[in-house]
């Protein structure tokens, strides 16, 4: 009995029951599929996030009043001030630049078009803080914060959604119905989502306060920001000025030692080390995902071979019956799964692949497709298929030829 | 030729143990043709299965070409299957959505015949049943005496030193298993094939020299009979009237 032999009838049995075979090929392919679409996008997010802290500079030190990098932290009535940044910059040593911003989210309007953005008060000095750079125009100087200047440079993204590839140099957008002039826009990140600056809208700060921001922007009289970034002078400074900067906020809001800080002052390192935990989750929510798909398909494997066990059976009977020795039988059944596992996991590979493409090209997420995933997924589902297509072969093979044909 | 010597079969249903075969012997030479023949329960179907190495008796010894069948593993079953039986089932047992060409080819996949031989052969016993203007049709296309002829082509591929067939006709109305019958009755006459078939019906019984009665699992009378009922004969209607006899409408067990 040669391989050559056992695999042709395989084949043969197979190309027969062609239903049968798609179906099967079908459970794999959603199950690699799902797998290998849904953990590179997950792990594609992931990088990303770490990667857009990264882009923020390793010197980077942010202090903010929201809670987003303290996570359980209480909300707070305490308000960051435009005074507390003006202390910070005058008392803590070793900064080699900052900038203080205010953001909101307010709707911006370009001729026919109109969408909500975030629309950031900033100064001159943000651009080389956040490490933005300019890709038309220029940025706002600190003449355009003094004399109240209605300009903004706008990120990538806002730019093709109003502007369609037009040039938007010059052009006007109504924030809140006021009128600015674009003066410039930002070079894109390249990475979508949080933190890019490509769907932001940047004004003068002190533009903002009095033409944007309004009663939101103002505590007791006094100028709320949303955050301070801070450029160390060097790496090993960041951790002086992460404990002066709270030392400053302290006692401008005569906090003692004691006290929560209604402020984050977080490093880069400690971002990372914050997202690290939301990334986990991140990972391990989509790990569950896959998982409920791989057993969806394996339902699906199971199904097929459960409907037609039967049949086969019936199959297997009289194939014993006219010489087949158990051996063959169990060739075929093997040389069967293994076929339609490989047929169905390059395709649910390929099918998976072309998902989280598609997914990278709509600047979704950029998915990140590794072979550790793809060789998870494949095995996955082939030991699925070849446990759900070879037991009950296995099973029917066990009984006498007579047996298996009155099989019902 | 075969033989049988005190063959037993007993299945076990739950506590009780049923008697299928109480001890059956029997010898068959080659070239003769042979019914089997008793009602419903008499262990016809369970002594066919033995006799076409499908089943292994309880006790006993059971021959095929004076080698000893009854203790063999089952790889050297599915040997002797595949080199010295063709057998012929009730319900055709076709392999679905297969060309009757493939069909007939089955036991030359597990027989060691060449690829290229295989063919031929198949084809030659479609010739032999008449259904060579059919090989490429499937199954489901066929009429039911169609189905049954590939199947008897299938059991006839490789050559087998005896033919076996349970209840061959049992599924097809008396047209078509008097053809069926003609079949038989012509492998026997021009190729010296040697047929054992088994059936409820005496009639159809009839159409051989020899028939074998079974009862109660026990070989009951081994009756010769002279005057072979040429196949394609109507039916009597005495025979009609008989209540074992009708025209193959027992359900198989």
């Amino acid at each position: 009995m040669s391989i050559l032999n056992n695999i042709r009838i395989a084949l043969r049995a197979l190309k027969a029951n062609k239903l049968r075979s798609s179906l099967t090929v079908l459970g794999i392919v959603i199950g690699v599929a799902a797998v290998v679409a849904l953990l590179s996008i997950g792990k594609g997010a992931t990088s990303g996030i770490t990667s857009q802290v990264q882009g923020m500079g390793t010197n980077l030190v942010v202090i903010s009043s929201s809670r987003f990098f303290r996570p359980g932290a209480e909300a707070t009535s305490v308000s960051l001030l435009y005074s507390d940044y003006q202390a910070i910059v005058s008392e803590v040593k070793n900064i080699a630049s900052s900038t203080p911003y205010f953001e909101s989210n307010e709707t911006v309007a370009a001729s026919t078009r109109s969408s909500n953005y975030t629309i950031i008060g900033v100064t001159p000095s943000y651009e080389k803080v956040t490490l933005q750079t300019i890709d038309l125009g220029r940025f706002i100087t600190s003449e355009d914060g003094l004399t109240l200047k209605r300009v903004a440079v706008i990120g990538s993204t806002v730019s093709s959604d109003l502007f369609q590839g037009l040039n938007p140099i010059g052009r006007t957008i109504k924030i809140n119905n006021v009128d600015f002039e674009i003066v410039g826009v930002l070079t894109s990140k390249g990475t979508s989502g949080f933190m890019s600056g490509d769907s932001d809208v940047l004004i003068p700060l002190e533009t903002g306060y009095s033409k944007i921001f309004g009663a939101r922007a103002r505590s007791n009289g006094k100028n709320v920001l949303s955050g301070i970034s801070i450029s160390a002078a060097d790496a090993n400074s960041v951790n002086s000025v992460v404990s002066e900067s709270e030392t400053v906020l302290r006692s401008q809001h005569n906090l003692g030692l004691k006290d929560t800080l209604p402020f984050s002052v977080s490093s880069q390192a400690q971002m990372l080390s914050s997202l690290s935990s939301i990334t986990a989750t991140m990972t391990a929510l989509l790990g569950a995902i896959a998982g409920i798909s791989l057993l969806v398909g394996g339902i699906g494997i199971m199904n097929i071979t459960l409907v037609s066990v039967t049949e086969r059976t019936r199959e297997i009977g009289l194939r014993k019956a006219v010489g087949a020795p158990r051996k063959a039988i169990l060739f075929q059944f093997l040389v069967e799964t293994v076929t339609l596992s490989l047929i169905g996991g390059v395709l649910g590979i390929a099918f998976g692949s072309a998902i989280a493409g598609v997914v990278s090209f709509l600047g979704l997420i950029t998915a990140v497709i590794t072979w550790d995933v793809l060789i998870l997924a494949f095995t996955f589902s082939a030991l699925i298929g070849l446990f759900f297509g070879i037991y009950p072969a296995w099973q029917a093979s066990k009984l006498s030829p007579i047996e298996a044909l009155r099989y019902e | 030729m075969i033989e049988a010597r005190e063959i037993t079969k007993i299945y076990k249903l739950g506590d009780d143990e049923v008697h299928a075969l109480d001890g059956v012997s029997l010898k068959i030479n080659d070239g003769e043709m042979v019914a089997i023949m008793g009602p419903s329960g008499s262990g016809k179907s369970t002594l066919m299965a033995i006799l076409g190495c499908l089943d292994t008796p309880t006790s006993g010894e059971y021959l095929v070409d004076d080698q000893p069948a009854a203790g063999l593993k089952e790889n050297q079953l599915a040997s002797l299957r595949a080199h010295k039986i063709g057998f012929v089932f009730q319900q055709f047992n076709l392999l679905p959505r297969t060309s009757a060409l493939e069909n007939v080819m089955l036991p030359l996949t597990y027989d060691g015949t060449k690829i290229k031989d295989r063919i031929a052969r198949a084809e030659e016993a479609l010739e032999t049943v008449g259904l060579k203007d059919r090989m490429k049709h499937h199954p489901n296309q066929l009429s039911g005496g169609q189905q049954q002829r590939v199947a008897i082509a299938r059991a006839l591929v490789n050559d087998p030193a005896l033919l076996l067939a349970d209840e061959p006709t049992g599924n097809l109305d008396s047209k078509t298993g008097a053809e069926i019958m003609a079949l038989f009755q012509e492998l026997h006459t021009t190729k010296h094939q040697t047929v054992v078939y088994v059936t409820h019906d005496s009639f159809v019984a009839r159409h051989t020299e020899r028939i074998i009665h079974l009862m109660d699992g026990k070989v009951v009378r081994d009756e010769i009979n002279k005057n072979p009922i040429k196949a394609g004969t109507p039916r009597p209607d005495d025979l009609l009237a008989n209540g074992n006899g009708k025209n193959g409408a027992e359900v198989h067990q």
